[in-house]
């Protein structure tokens, strides 16, 4: 046949097509479980690191059984919240958070992932996702059982730009978000990130990336806006943690004073009701977010 | 393997491989290819990751299209090289995702340069449309490592002046810095595209005072 003729040109295209495509399909379909499984493994490490757990990951001989270990191990529960803090229906670690985020915050579900450390005390993840110079910016901001001191934080990026915004994913940035605190008595002030400040001494604020920015503004945008958006949420956790430092505090106190004269603790909640009063201010949640007491083990 | 045919590696071969590194570069004596040279040299790794995803790509497009080559008819050879070529980087794509998960984050964004690199596509129209499928194949690895190896200098020179490190590794140490009450700063300019263009520049200069013969007539 003429290899240049009409006819030979249109079957070898048609063939070359078919042929490239039945390749890639049969490629993509092949390897599509183990790039899920990277990207639910990648998701798992991303929640644990934001605790400061698995930091063997590097060592491990195999990654993947490890992280699974120690998700299991450490995250205890989760469940979905909406915007009144409410616990619904829905699988957290399924939710597609991005999707969520383009919502009014009203409207929004909500993942929480409930840790249990070491020495038993609570910890609550949150993800969070917003918007870099280039792209979307994501990851995981874990809060102490107090509901206002950061534990430890995970960011990343789709594309910011190398050795600039890039720098927010490096240990060495997110370090400084351990310990700095969400609220100042009462108020939210979430977490600034200010230029060559001396951010040491103070619990709100870290040092931002040089030459980025633009990313430093976006995440500190992003953190504000999805801790906001779980503002009823994390009300109530603090009020539950309040009564609960509270009546622990009594009972000791009873204990210690039990044949003295009673001293006039009037403030105390009864342990048998821990209503946070958050809910009755709001009136708009007939059943708060379940109490860690009944979080169980799955 | 019969006595005429040609052994694998040849002189002949290996000028293949070899000759690319310096004398026909594809960046600084055929300046194709600049363009991810300027996109991706702010780190080392990046860079090193990139050259070896480019050596896969050219040497397996090179590889295929020689296989196919007296098939292809001429009218829409350049068609079928694109298709070929964007097949491949796919597949690419896909194994590192599957495979290599954390190095695939750090390539994704650059896998389109690979399609749009012009040394895939120059390789095949120059070289592997003509030729056997083995000595195409070494003439794509030989391409690959040059493209390489003029990103590694780049992505060397701009992470250790744009951000003090080598390989993410810090070389220079935290108390010079001026915010941590020393004398230096890092090079700003040398993180943008354009510095990595002069400094192409300046390894082209370099490059033709040692060898007189790649200066051109006028």
């Amino acid at each position: 046949m003429n290899k240049e003729s009409n006819k030979y040109i249109f079957l070898y295209s048609i063939i070359l097509v078919v042929t490239v495509a039945a390749v890639l399909a049969a490629a993509a379909t092949l390897l599509k479980p183990f790039q899920q499984k990277n990207v639910e493994v990648e998701k798992k490490q991303n929640i644990l690191f934001s605790v400061q757990k698995a930091a063997q990951v590097k060592e491990a001989k195999d990654k993947t059984e490890y992280i699974e270990r120690e998700y299991k191990k450490y995250i205890t529960s989760s469940y979905v919240v909406n915007s009144f803090g409410m616990q619904v229906e829905g699988d957290a670690f399924t939710l597609n958070f991005a999707d969520e985020m383009k919502k009014p915050s009203s409207e929004r579900l909500l993942p929480v992932f409930v840790c249990k450390d070491d020495d038993g005390s609570l910890l609550y993840v949150l993800p969070v996702r917003g918007v870099g110079l280039w792209g979307p910016l994501w990851g995981y901001v874990a809060l102490n059982q107090d509901v206002n001191i950061i534990r430890g934080v995970v960011f990343d990026h789709k594309g910011e730009t190398p050795g600039l915004g890039a720098e927010i994913a490096t240990p060495q940035f997110q370090a400084q978000f351990a310990g700095k605190q969400i609220f100042d008595g009462e108020t939210f002030t979430s977490i600034k990130v200010v230029k060559g400040g001396n951010t040491k001494n103070n619990p709100h604020e870290v040092d931002a990336v040089s030459g980025g920015t633009i990313t430093s503004n976006g995440l500190q945008d992003m953190v504000y806006d999805v801790l906001e958006s779980y503002m009823s949420f994390l009300k109530a956790k603090r009020q539950e943690y309040a009564a609960r430092v509270c009546s622990k505090n009594s009972a000791m106190e009873n204990a210690k004073t039990a044949s003295a004269a009673p001293s006039a603790k009037v403030e105390v909640r009864p342990v048998v009701k821990p209503k946070p009063a958050q809910v009755q201010e709001v009136n708009l949640t007939p059943t708060p977010a379940p109490a860690d007491t009944t979080d169980s083990i799955q | 393997m019969s006595n005429e045919k040609e052994p694998l590696f040849s002189t002949k071969n290996l000028k293949l491989f070899t000759a690319p590194l310096n004398k026909v570069n594809p960046i600084t004596v055929l300046v194709l290819g600049i363009c991810s040279a300027l996109a991706v040299t702010v780190k080392l790794e990046y860079a090193v990751v990139m050259a070896l995803s480019v050596t896969v790509v050219t040497a397996f497009s090179n590889l295929v299209i020689s296989l196919i080559r007296n098939t292809i008819p001429n009218r829409i050879r350049i068609i079928v090289q694109l298709v070929i070529v964007a097949a491949l980087v796919i597949l690419v794509d896909q194994i590192l995702q599957a495979f290599t998960y954390d190095v695939s984050k750090q390539l994704s964004v650059f896998v389109g340069l690979i399609i749009t690199n012009c040394i895939v596509m120059g390789r095949i129209e120059a070289f592997a449309l003509g030729n056997k499928p083995w000595a195409s194949f070494i003439d794509g690895l030989g391409n690959g490592f040059g493209y390489g190896l003029i990103l590694a200098i780049l992505g060397f020179v701009r992470e250790l002046f744009g951000s003090g490190a080598i390989w993410g590794y810090q070389v220079v140490p935290k108390s010079f810095y001026i915010s941590e009450g020393g004398f230096y700063e890092n090079n700003g300019f040398i993180i943008l595209p354009p510095m990595a263009l002069i400094l192409v520049g300046i390894i082209i200069w370099v490059q033709r005072s040692r060898n007189k013969s790649l200066i051109e007539k006028v």
